[in-house]
């Protein structure tokens, strides 16, 4: 048998941690012969292969792209520091898992961009496969450099960086782009004309071909075209009926343990709830259910094609499918007589849920876990989170009674509008989720409750309610962090809660990175030269070289996230189009100033503007 | 029911680290939907044991592991639907049955292994210092103990390796060897090569040697002389008779 090539010789990959990230040949992963396709496509997650083999959008596109024949679609992730050193030193190119060949010689390089602390991963990746970090200075030597994701929803301080971003869900308008690619490789267009031609696609925004202008404020005073033929608002391209697009059913199944080392079972995309923090609850609008059958076809697929052990359900808000009885049931039928296990995350916890874990789980060990996001119920109001304590002590109070006795509850510290009170509330509630432990008699509680309250920094975002709204700085943070830390030590119950918090500097960056406009690009790429790489790692986090990068480029990063905005700005994600419309955002952060609840879209429609995909919970009265 | 699996892997599936190499065959076992027995409780597991498993950056041609079956087919078959979910590296050699009992198992047989040892590049010249590397060999060979320093968790320790080297011979680039392996007295064979180089006055690293395995051996002495025997031959065919 003729041997598989390896771009990495044993005296490589024998130096480096890991060498099963670069290797490739996984079970699924796909191979084809590079003489039979016309277009060749490496798609990056700028992240580990451990981060990024569990992402399941990848596979999706991984699946939908390899069906085409004339495609062959390759991945390929951040190489780990020590690696990074060696194909530095040893001018070894960047490379795909699957054919091991450099990037730079691919049609195209997408990158799936998923969270703002991995932009620098982005211009390692660039740099080391060879290919120009602007993409003003590529030239057809080098791939067609796409962005997808979650943020490029404001692609603005990445935007000097790519050549193409692709706006809202991959499995809709990409088939467009590869033929156009494909009449552009027959007529021989110069890239410039290809771009400009691919500007015309749905869904897809050219950033060379956008003008902006500032104020002396240094907000934006302009956003255009540079020409009539280019669309001014690029609107989001979502599915809008998951029966009839692809579901990657024979998913890539690495060696490593990857962070999610399961099935993942996408069940809808979208939320109902509308919380005012959340950008994906907004960008994912509308709300779009997968039926029963086509999830409980994919569910046998997978597992079958897999070998997996467990199987997980995955959207933003588990309980609000509609058949969940149905296919819970369903699962619990099929994988638990042959051993597989059923991984339930961000399921409310009510009877129907206590019941279905303590079927596929051990309560003793598990824990259980809440997310109130606040800890009164004002702030719970502002910031629209429909989550009553009377909920949370009823669901805990039957948890404690069915043999559960550690519970996880989650906190945002930094919201807008928040008071001392707040973050005093959640030791309240903290103590509150106690008194009902001990409210039960001692003959039946097993043991000591651990109640764990684990507080994050809020982060702006775009698209929400809150893109308005002044971030906290990293010391206020810290400041309500230690009153609501001492609160709690004044609890009577005060040794069974727990209470952490995150670290707030690398919120801060996120914060500036989020809203953040095309003046960032410099500052991103000064931070990468000054050595930031591996940024979301917190053990590589290196605020300093991010200060040295602010500074030499003469940014202000509190002018991105500390500063309130006024109602008329134009921000840098303006042209794109969500469905979800401005007016509608600041009807919402108008009630959240005002603590004013907002109905979720089963119980009433807010006329967000997401109607217009023409699918979804939109229409579901109407069925 | 208990059967031993024999697989090889090779090429650039040496990089794979023993736990995921075991991970990897509990999912090819789903995958071929092997009826095996599992463990209880909420996530119960396959009941399995490798032998003698090897370190990153070695292939092999037997490894082991054995595996408790609820239901089997017969050896062909078995063998043939694994090879099935096999990426390109890995391919299994033989499903063979075998007893039961905890003596039999593997992991408590292993005694001895086989390897092929090759050198990268001119680490040691055929013609080292005018001697042939086969007549160095045989100087090496007659020494009555070959001290080396084996490094351990409490620190370093000189023991004499010779009795633990059954057999050690050289031909076109190529040292073939069976070594003392398993529990007690586990030899590896980079510490073979590496005295064996020391003794022809170079030095040889772990990272210039090829490692290859070729066999793993039960001990089945008989009048004090060592017989080996391939893990293997312990076990018996389970015949076709038994597909439906
Ligand atoms: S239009 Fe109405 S139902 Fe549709 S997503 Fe917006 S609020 Fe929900």
């Amino acid at each position: 048998m003729k041997e598989r090539k390896t771009a990495l010789g044993a005296d490589v990959l024998l130096r480096v941690e890991k060498p099963e990230r670069y290797i490739g040949n996984e079970i699924n992963s796909v191979m084809k012969n590079p003489e039979d396709v016309n277009i060749r496509f490496a798609f990056a997650f700028p992240d580990l292969y451990e981060i990024g083999m569990s992402h399941l959008g990848i596979q999706i596109l991984y699946d939908m792209f390899n069906r085409r024949d004339d495609v062959w679609c390759e991945r390929v992730y951040s190489p780990w520091p020590d690696l990074d050193r060696i194909l530095r030193e040893e001018h070894i190119p960047l490379f795909t898992l699957e054919s091991q060949d450099p990037v730079r010689a691919f049609d195209f390089l997408g990158i799936t961009i998923q969270y703002e602390m991995c932009y620098t991963n982005i211009l390692q990746i660039l740099d080391l496969s060879g290919i120009p970090l602007h993409a003003e200075d590529r030239t057809w030597d080098d791939p067609i450099v796409i962005g997808g994701g979650p943020c490029t929803y404001n692609p603005e301080p990445i935007a000097d960086f790519f050549d193409l971003f692709y706006i809202g869900e991959g499995e809709t308008r990409y088939d467009d782009l590869f033929d156009l690619y494909r009449i552009c490789k027959k007529e021989g267009w110069t890239r410039k004309r290809f771009l400009r031609e691919a500007s015309h696609l749905p869904g897809i925004y050219v950033p060379s071909l956008y003008q902006v202008t500032y104020r002396e404020d240094g907000t934006i005073d302009e956003f255009r075209p540079v020409a009539d033929d280019i669309p001014a608002t690029i609107k989001k391209q979502i599915v809008t009926d998951f029966d009839r697009v692809t579901y990657p059913e024979a998913p890539v199944v690495p060696y490593l343990k990857a962070t999610q080392d399961r099935v993942v079972l996408e069940v809808q995309r979208g939320c109902i709830r509308g919380c005012r923090f959340c950008q994906a609850g907004m960008v994912y609008r509308p709300l779009r259910e997968k039926s029963l059958e086509t999830l409980k076809k994919d569910a046998e697929a997978l597992l079958k094609n897999t070998g997996y052990e467990e199987i997980s359900l995955s959207s933003l808000s588990t309980s609000d499918y509609t058949e969940l009885k149905e296919l819970v049931n369903f699962l619990i039928e099929r994988c638990t007589k042959r051993g597989i296990n059923i991984s339930l995350p961000s399921l409310r916890i009510d009877a129907f849920s206590l019941d279905v874990m303590s079927k596929v789980q051990d309560v003793k060990k598990s824990s259980l876990t809440f997310a109130p996001e606040a800890g009164t119920q004002r702030m719970r109001d502002v910031i629209n989170k429909g989550l009553t304590e009377d909920v949370i002590l009823k669901g805990a109070g039957e948890a404690f009674r069915g043999g559960w006795k550690k519970v996880k509850l989650y906190f945002m510290l930094g919201l807008p509008f928040e008071t001392e009170e707040d973050a005093k509330g959640i030791a309240h509630l903290c103590q509150k989720v106690a008194d009902v432990y001990f409210d039960i008699p001692k003959e039946e509680r097993n043991g000591k409750c651990s109640i764990t309250a684990s507080c994050s920094f809020f982060v702006p975002k775009p698209f929400t309610p809150f893109q308005w709204a002044p971030m906290d700085r990293a010391e206020d943070f810290l400041d309500k962090a230690h009153i609501a830390k001492d609160e709690v030590r004044t609890m009577e119950n005060q040794s069974c809660i727990r209470f952490t918090y995150h670290e707030a500097s690398v919120s801060v960056l996120e914060g500036v990175l989020a809203r953040g406009d095309r003046k960032l690009c410099a500052a991103v790429e000064s931070a990468y030269r000054n050595g930031a790489i591996f940024d979301a790692w917190t053990e590589r986090f290196s605020k300093d070289a991010w200060d040295r990068a602010f500074a030499e480029n003469g940014i202000d990063p509190a002018f991105y996230a500390h500063r309130e905005r006024s109602a008329d700005e134009t921000f840098p994600w303006d042209f794109i189009d969500i469905g979800v419309s401005k007016s509608f955002l600041q009807r919402e952060w108008m009630n959240a100033a005002a603590a004013s609840v907002t109905p979720n879209c089963r119980e009433k429609c807010s006329g967000c503007g997401a109607k217009v995909f023409g699918g979804g919970v939109c229409y579901e009265s109407q069925n | 029911m208990r059967v031993r699996i024999k697989f090889s892997k090779n090429g650039s599936m040496k990089y794979i680290g023993h736990l995921d190499v075991m991970r990897y065959f509990q999912k090819a076992l789903r995958r071929a939907d092997f009826h095996t027995s599992l463990s209880g409780g909420f996530s119960p597991h396959m009941i399995m044991s490798f032998a003698a498993p090897l370190g990153v950056g070695l292939t092999s041609d037997a490894e082991y592991f054995d595996l408790d079956l609820e239901e089997a087919k017969s050896s062909s078959r078995m063998a043939e639907e694994l090879n099935r979910q096999m990426a390109p590296g890995f391919r299994v050699l033989s499903v063979r049955e075998i007893p039961s009992d905890k003596g039999s198992k593997g992991m408590t047989l292993v005694a001895a292994a086989e390897y092929e040892v090759r050198l990268r590049g001119s680490v040691l010249p055929e013609d080292c210092g005018g001697t042939r590397i086969s007549e160095l060999l045989g100087l090496f060979l007659a020494q009555k103990e070959i001290f080396v320093t084996k490094k351990t968790k409490k620190g370093e320790r000189e023991i004499d390796i010779r009795p633990l080297i059954y057999s050690l011979s050289y031909s076109d680039g190529t040292f073939s060897m069976t070594i003392s392996q398993g529990s007690s007295n586990n030899l590896k064979p980079e510490l073979v090569i590496g005295a064996f180089a020391a003794f022809a006055g170079v030095s040889a690293e772990k990272s210039d040697m090829m490692i290859h395995r070729k066999e793993l051996f039960a001990d089945r002495t008989e009048n004090g002389t060592h017989h080996f025997v391939p893990l293997d031959e312990l076990g018996t065919d389970i015949k076709e008779g038994i597909d439906s």
